[in-house]
């Protein structure tokens, strides 16, 4: 199939988004019922053009068909099949073509189960939507065009980096662009209502169900990275603070902010200055992201080699739709209509601290983020920001937010009580603190901060649970009544109490694992050992294999556990041909949710290989609290009111209230 | 509680969290931010000993010598100054003579550079591009450091190719 036909396709994209982003805003605007059902057919059409693109693309990939130029320059024919396929998304064009189908995809299901979203909201919807599809249709055709050719064809290919060629890593981006993209229908959501002039509870109900997806797929999609950076790297490190780690994780923070918000805004209409801006601020901070990682202003492993004009092109998008929208809600904010009161002590007052102090903590990796190119585009200065910064930053106030997250759904709607809160969480409390007694203990004459850190997280594991306990009357009522009542509670009241309880999760996995890891950095020769945490590694010998597309050299360890044999570790490093580098495979050992790792260095000239050896107690439980926050998040989906559309105003309600608005 | 004190209070308690988080960026900004340098920036900043900061620039061809349990000792050159660097530990697999090179730790008095950290994310071209804009502006830059990139990869194209097979 001549990768023409995948071009084309992108084009006729184009256009169904340009007719997209004008006929339904217009129908929506006139109350013109035909006009706005173009927006869910285009929706659909562009979704199917740009999968037929996306396909085209990964079947050149595949055929290694190198009369295309991208895919001489990232692929080469002996690479694995698996490997051909995610390297459609290695590259900078291939990853921005994903980046739209997942757009239009995300448009295509508004269009498909939107149905119960009043007409006009979602016509306008659709029509934001198909700006930003557009404007990135534009930059792909204009300035990353996968589909260039090259003749005469070269004989052969590039190869995609090494680093690249990881199953961790093709999975990576397609969970995290379903997370950032997705945030942008939660963008078209508030930009549209502010078009419409109308704002109210509804619209936090349909909204909720599309942020949540895109929440989830953003915690995996960081999760899965932090994970593969962990043993893929080979340093151990699972968080780096990168600009690019920090461009992922600032749309995660504002998108929980927006989540929470929306509830808010659901139960007791209030805080819609909030949510809009915080729908606005998330999308713009993925569109940041795909700046950040894309324009060359920042060195990072991440980083494809761009041009100048590539970075210009996403700036005046950012610009146009961060400014844009800024503007459209200057102009509309004086028609929203006061929500309700609340005390400050209260569900809502809690949820507004919430906010505060996760966009606080956003700032703040914003900051340590962007400073350094403010500084050098200023004076010149290269400076790099790293961990020490964010832990003395965001480590604060995430560790001060924790605090309050169990009293917030123990406090009541519009007038709640702290003290009533508190003795509730005193079972939470208590474990806390024997916790803290319990770490203390074990490692009597450590840090001193890290058992604080546990008590921290058991507090919130088990506060979590204290508000179901509440609900189920359990300690009082039998277990099988609390058990039957429980399962009759809301299921937005278990995702709660679980994705908080997966945070804690995480909070324990970091804590045990930055205080308490051991380290080991030794050269060894055959049968040689060293001791570690317990554990007693025998190097019994290196071999050398062959791999597909490289050679490998893996040393083989008998690990011992007080004088019983407990297992093998086989570190590797890997050299390839085609590109000259070679990369480590770090060996894993899981003992329950600790892990022992082992990674490879040089050779020295006497025969001694160099290793580092890391004993990581509770480390997979970082990755597991994700798992568990997802999960929540799943349990709160499955809601019987994310599910029951609101009625439909009466006509002349309608008429009344857009008159009101126009106002 | 009357809707202005209400008002006034949520107000108050945005301001103290603002104002908490600006003190904290402040004070980890003076304390946590390292400096990017040359060796020949070393002597004009002058820098002085037991202070951290980022040394970058070539590895010096022919000064990488390797000891027992992993010492490296290595100088690091910008064309026009050089210094030695004193390392314990693995080295990143993009270290190489010639290449670029990051090392992140604390100069001593006796004018070693003792790195607790060689740094190894570099873009594809395998230059860090602090040292690439430090090396421009010294003057020092081969504009086939590129070339000699691409050819490398261009004739380990060519030698695939014959033992190579079509899928």
């Amino acid at each position: 199939m001549s990768p023409e036909v995948g071009h084309y396709s992108l084009i006729l994209a184009l256009t169904l988004a340009l007719i997209q982003s004008v006929v339904p805003i217009v129908g929506a605007r006139r109350n013109d019922a035909a006009l706005m059902a173009v927006g869910t057919s285009t929706s659909l059409a562009q979704f199917a053009f740009a999968l037929v693109a996306f396909g085209v693309l990964t079947v050149a990939y595949v055929a290694s068909d190198f009369s295309v130029a991208n895919v001489v320059e990232n692929s080469h024919s002996l690479k694995p099949l698996l490997y051909k396929i995610t390297g459609v998304w290695g590259n900078h064009e291939g990853s921005m073509l994903l980046w739209v189908l997942i757009l239009a995809l995300f448009g295509a299901l508004v269009a498909l189960f939107g149905a119960n979203l009043p007409a006009t909201l979602r016509a306008n919807v659709l029509g934001v939507q198909a700006w930003i599809a557009t404007a990135f249709y534009l930059f792909i055709l204009g300035t990353s065009n996968p589909f260039l050719r090259i003749a005469p064809p070269p004989p052969e290919g590039q190869d995609l980096n090494p680093v690249l060629q990881d199953i961790g890593l093709a999975v990576h981006p397609p969970l995290l662009y379903l997370g950032y993209v997705g945030f942008s229908i939660s963008f078209s959501f508030a930009v549209a209502a502010l078009i419409e002039g109308r704002i109210d509870a509804a619209w936090a109900r349909w909204v909720r169900p599309w942020t949540l997806v895109a929440w989830m797929f953003l915690t995996l999609g960081i999760a899965m990275g932090s994970y593969w950076a962990y043993y893929e790297l080979g340093w151990g490190g699972w968080w780096f603070w990168d600009p690019v780690e920090n461009a992922s994780l600032m749309p995660w923070i504002a998108g929980t902010a927006l989540l929470h918000s929306a509830v808010v805004m659901e139960k007791r209409s209030a805080l819609k200055i909030w949510t809009l801006l915080l729908a606005i601020l998330t999308f713009s901070l993925s569109l940041l992201g795909t700046f950040l990682v894309r324009s060359g202003v920042l060195t990072s492993v991440h980083s494809f080699a761009t041009d100048p004009l590539r970075g210009v092109f996403i700036l005046a998008i950012l610009a146009v739709f961060i400014g844009g929208s800024l503007a459209l809600y200057a102009w509309r904010a004086p028609a929203l209509k006061q929500g309700g009161l609340f005390a400050p002590v209260s569900r809502e007052g809690a949820l507004v601290l919430n906010n505060l102090f996760l966009t606080t903590a956003c700032a703040t990796v914003f900051v340590g983020t962007l400073y350094p190119l403010a500084l050098e585009a200023l004076t010149g200065d290269k400076i790099s920001v790293g961990a020490p910064f964010f832990n003395l930053t965001f480590g604060p106030l995430f560790v001060m937010l924790l605090v309050a997250v169990p009293f917030g759904p123990l406090l009541a709607w519009k007038r709640g009580d702290v003290l009533g809160a508190m003795q509730r969480l005193m079972a939470a409390g208590l474990a806390g603190l024997l916790g803290i007694a319990a770490a203390f203990a074990w490692t009597w004459g450590g840090p001193v901060l890290a058992p604080f850190g546990i008590g921290l997280a058991v507090f919130v594991i088990v506060g979590a649970f204290t508000d179901l306990a509440e609900r189920s009357g359990f300690p009082r009522v039998g277990a099988g009544v609390a058990v039957r009542r429980l399962a009759g509670l809301p299921r937005s009241a278990l995702g709660t109490a679980v994705a908080h309880a997966g945070l804690g999760v995480t909070l324990l996995g970091i804590v045990a694992e930055t205080t308490w890891s051991s380290e080991q950095i030794v050269a060894l020769k055959a049968g040689e050992r060293v001791a570690i945490a317990g554990y007693e590694l025998k190097l019994d010998g290196v071999v050398d294999r062959q791999g597909p597309n490289y050679r490998e050299q893996v040393a083989r360890f008998s690990v011992r556990r007080g004088g019983d044999e407990i297992g093998e570790l086989a570190p590797s490093r890997r050299s390839f041909a085609a590109r000259q580098t070679s990369t480590t495979e770090a060996a894993l050992m899981t003992r329950g949710v600790s892990q022992l790792y082992a990674s490879l260095g040089d050779s020295a000239p006497d025969g001694a290989i160099a290793v580092r050896i890391y004993h990581k107690p509770l480390v997979l439980l970082i990755w597991l609290g994700a798992v568990v926050m997802v999960c929540g998040g799943l349990l709160s989906l499955s809601d019987r009111r994310l599910r029951v559309g609101a009625p439909r105003p009466a006509k002349a309600a309608a008429m009344a209230q857009r008159a009101q608005a126009a106002e | 509680m009357t809707r202005k004190q209400r008002r006034l209070a949520l107000i108050g308690g945005a301001l103290a969290v603002l104002a908490l988080a600006v003190a904290l960026v402040l004070n980890a900004l003076r304390d946590s931010i390292v400096f990017f340098t040359t060796p020949s920036e070393v002597a004009e900043r002058q820098i002085k000993p037991g202070q951290r900061f980022r040394l970058g620039g070539l590895v010096e061809t022919g000064s990488v010598k390797r000891g027992g349990q992993l010492v490296v000792a290595f100088s690091v050159t910008d064309g026009k100054a050089s210094m030695p660097v004193n390392y314990r530990g693995i080295l990143p697999d993009l270290f190489r003579e010639g290449q670029g090179v990051i090392t992140e730790g604390v100069l001593e008095a006796n004018g070693m550079f003792r790195a607790d950290t060689v740094l190894a994310r570099h873009d594809e071209t395998y230059m860090p591009k602090e040292v690439a804009d430090a090396l421009k502006k010294q003057g020092h830059w081969k504009d086939d450091y590129d070339k000699a990139a691409k050819g490398a990869k261009g004739a380990a194209v060519q030698g695939s190719m014959k033992d190579g097979k079509k899928q």
